[in-house]
């Protein structure tokens, strides 16, 4: 592990989540962004994590059956 | 709007911010034609999304129909509460997870989501998967990536306990912040931040033993760990 600009990868790793979840303080923020703009290792690892969280989010689009597309049309139509 | 100190029989429509049901709602603006049309139009444009969050909170296709529906009808019903139409999938979206949290709280006669307080050692795929002599010539993290199926995701994802799956839809499908979260489910926002980190963790655990079955990782078996 090396040191860059003050954070440690293993700060960097232990803040990973909260950075990408947008959770963490603009201090906190600027440092990550600076390390893993020189620190290979942990931008793999970042990049790594955003893939999987593009996969997990991609499960919030589902076709819906026929039966709820019905029953919301007419659930509507009765409005 | 929280669902927080209320009775958990009570469920939503005893909420300050909701108004009781009733029929004829319209939107505070335009007219009742305008208002019928907007609200067909966002229900049609947001039902596979709707369906989507639904079925990941439920894990069930028929209970995702029914919350979905139910959250509709509650939406109609409290129409003339949005001011902004532009807000209206925002809304839309609270709506559904509210009334699926007080409806899984009435089933469960909880009144807060219990959550297991053991926990397993923290798991990371990345760990798991990267050899940092290939950094240069080959990456075994994204090949998993790119070989992962919507299936698998999903299987790992609804097969999690419904504690850590609810704050994983909330957070990494819903896009809900930690204080939303906390908020939603009447938890400290650490108790958030340490459960997500565990649902992430059995998640990607799941992932490792299902491409472990599936041959995915071959070239890992000798330092993988069970």
């Amino acid at each position: 592990m090396t040191k860059h600009d003050h954070i440690r990868c293993e700060e960097v790793i232990a803040h990973l989540f909260a950075y990408l979840d947008g959770e963490i303080d603009a201090e906190k923020r600027r440092q990550i962004d600076r390390h893993l703009e020189e620190c290979r290792a942990c931008f793999s690892r970042a990049e790594f994590e955003k893939a999987l969280r593009r996969k997990v989010r991609q499960l919030g689009d589902e076709k819906p059956p026929r039966s709820l597309q019905q029953r919301l049309k007419g659930l509507i139509d009765r409005f | 709007m929280t669902l927080c100190g209320q009775p958990w029989s009570s469920g939503w429509d005893s909420t300050m911010a909701w108004n009781s049901l009733r029929s004829g709602a319209r939107c505070a603006v335009g007219n009742a034609d305008d208002d019928c049309a907007f609200f067909r139009a966002e229900i049609e444009r947001l039902t596979d999304r709707l369906y989507g969050v639904a079925l990941r909170l439920t894990g069930n296709p028929a209970a995702a129909e029914d919350l979905v529906s139910e959250a509709v009808l509650k939406a109609w019903s409290n129409l003339g509460q949005l001011n902004d139409r532009q807000a209206f999938q925002k809304w839309m979206f609270r709506i559904l997870t509210n009334t699926f949290i007080s409806d899984y709280r009435k089933a469960r006669q909880e009144p807060t989501l219990a959550l297991d307080e053991e926990g397993e050692e923290q798991f990371s795929l990345f760990e798991q998967l990267h050899q940092p002599f290939l950094l240069w010539w080959s990456n075994p993290e994204q090949e998993l990536i790119n070989k992962l199926l919507r299936n698998d995701v999903e299987r790992a994802l609804d097969n999690l306990p419904d504690g850590f799956r609810i704050i994983m839809v909330l957070v990494e499908i819903e896009g809900y912040s930690y204080a939303e979260v906390a908020d939603m489910l009447c938890v400290p926002i650490g108790t958030v931040r340490s459960r997500l980190n565990r649902a992430r963790s059995m998640l990607q655990r799941a992932l490792w033993r299902q491409a472990r079955e599936a041959g995915l990782t071959a070239a890992q078996q000798q330092r993988s760990r069970p």
